[in-house]
């Protein structure tokens, strides 16, 4: 009861009832207060926080853009690597390819050498043998005119007679001989 | 009176409600209209200086104050209106909350020890500040009679209940819910700053003026403001945050495009 009869007695004052100064004073405080803080705090703590998480977000990005690079360095060394293995796979079956066909360039060269040679061979042969022949046949022919005209006793001097007796005696010694020479060589 | 029988010579006059009258410093000004303005002061100056200079990798100074903002604007402001919408408000809440935590930190400074927000007038202002802003936006989003609507007639309700519904969440969201805003603080903060005077006043009291068998009893009443001071440094802290959190609650709840 005392403290309701001092609060009675201090009546004048009601701490609910707001004093007109206070409110005032408050209001203007904290409206200052606020504009402070919109326009310089505020604004730099949120440049801050942009700031921040651009670099976050910058870092990230440059990770992503290093491991891209790596795996576009892989890849290019990769196929690098395929291609050295196809070009040494290549290289491989060509000089396989050029070595058989040298081979057989050889072999077939070498054949024709051989035929050459061989058909050279026949050549000078048969040139030898066609020389003898003829060799022979003049001789032949002449040592048979001057024995025949030293058994005639006779010159043959008509030439033209005389090289017909040479023909016609020569193509019988020929017809003659030709079955011996085929079958003695 | 217990107090007239221990005494050798004067009385006990209990702190009362003219504890929070002070007489004028000078002219009209008394302490608690210097100590608002010191405190708007304090808080302006302060994160005015401290973000001069602001780095990524923050330093020790740079931390405390980030700190601070970083708890107004996304444990309080982003979780209670949204990350929609919360941007703009930041200066009001991170304001709402400093402001009144250093005016209510006032009443354990030594010195100081002046609760400022344990006058009604303060938290009033701080009020109509808010009140404003809640209904501002709330009636720009949703137009004149769409926030009417918004407020008095939340979805999910059956029909016939809107006749007490309605007029029920008319003064909850136009008067009670922010007049509760203003009255909490300073009720706290009231009397708060009356029982720790009650124990320091009694300690000395007890001391000086009891007889000599009475006078250890005082070691007790100080202890007891020395730990109630301790209990009050987190009712401050506390009674700060929830202004800031109701506040931004409210306008998250004006702007909500459904309950």
């Amino acid at each position: 009861m005392k403290t309701h009869v001092v609060l009675a007695a201090e009546g004048e004052h009601n701490p609910i009832l707001p004093e007109p100064a206070e409110i005032i004073v408050g209001f203007v405080a904290f409206a200052l207060l606020l504009f402070v803080l919109h326009r310089y705090a505020v604004p730099r703590f949120e440049k801050l926080y942009k700031e921040r998480s651009d670099r976050i977000e910058g870092g990230i990005a440059r990770a992503e853009e290093a491991q891209a690079e790596a795996q576009r360095t892989l890849e290019q060394y990769k196929a690098q690597l395929a291609e050295a293995r196809a070009e040494a796979a290549r290289i491989r079956d060509d000089a396989r390819a050029e070595g058989q066909q040298i081979l057989d360039e050889m072999r077939s060269q070498a054949q024709t050498e051989s035929d050459r040679i061989i058909s050279q061979g026949q050549a000078q042969l048969a040139a030898q043998k066609a020389q003898v022949i003829a060799e022979l046949r003049a001789d032949l022919g002449r040592q048979a005119v001057d024995l025949a005209s030293k058994v005639v006793g006779e010159s043959l001097e008509n030439e033209e007679r005389t090289q017909r007796t040479v023909d016609r005696f020569l193509d019988e010694l020929e017809s003659t001989s030709a079955p011996s020479t085929s079958t003695s060589s | 009176m217990g107090a007239l029988v221990l005494s050798q010579g004067g009385t006990f006059d209990p702190p009362g409600v003219d504890s929070f009258f002070l007489p004028p410093i000078f002219g009209g000004v008394t302490k608690p209209i210097v100590l608002v303005v010191l405190s708007a002061v304090i808080v302006g100056a302060y994160f005015f200086f401290a973000t001069r200079n602001l780095k990524v990798v923050p330093g020790r100074a740079q931390f405390a104050a980030e700190y601070i903002y970083d708890f107004s604007r996304n444990t309080i402001a982003r979780d209670q209106i949204g990350a929609k919408d919360f941007q703009r408000f930041i200066p009001l809440i991170f304001g709402l909350f400093t402001f009144i935590l250093v005016n209510n930190i006032f009443g354990i400074v030594p010195l100081i020890q002046f609760p400022t927000m344990a006058k009604i007038g303060f938290p009033v202002a701080l009020f109509i500040m808010v009140y404003v802003v809640i209904h501002t936006v709330g009636f720009r989003r949703h137009g004149f009679l769409g926030y009417f609507k918004h407020v008095m007639f939340p979805p999910g309700v059956p029909k016939p209940v809107y006749i007490l519904l309605a007029p029920i969440e008319f003064l909850q969201k136009f008067l009670f819910q922010p007049v509760a805003l203003a009255i909490r603080v300073f009720a706290a903060m009231f009397a708060g700053h009356l029982i720790l005077l009650v124990f320091t006043l009694g300690g000395q009291y007890l001391l000086l003026e009891a007889s000599a068998l009475f006078k250890p009893v005082s070691i007790i009443s100080f202890a007891f403001a020395i730990i109630l001071t301790f209990a009050e440094a987190l009712i401050q802290v506390l009674q700060a945050y929830i202004f800031a959190v109701l506040s931004a609650n409210f306008i998250g709840a004006a702007l909500a495009q459904e309950h």
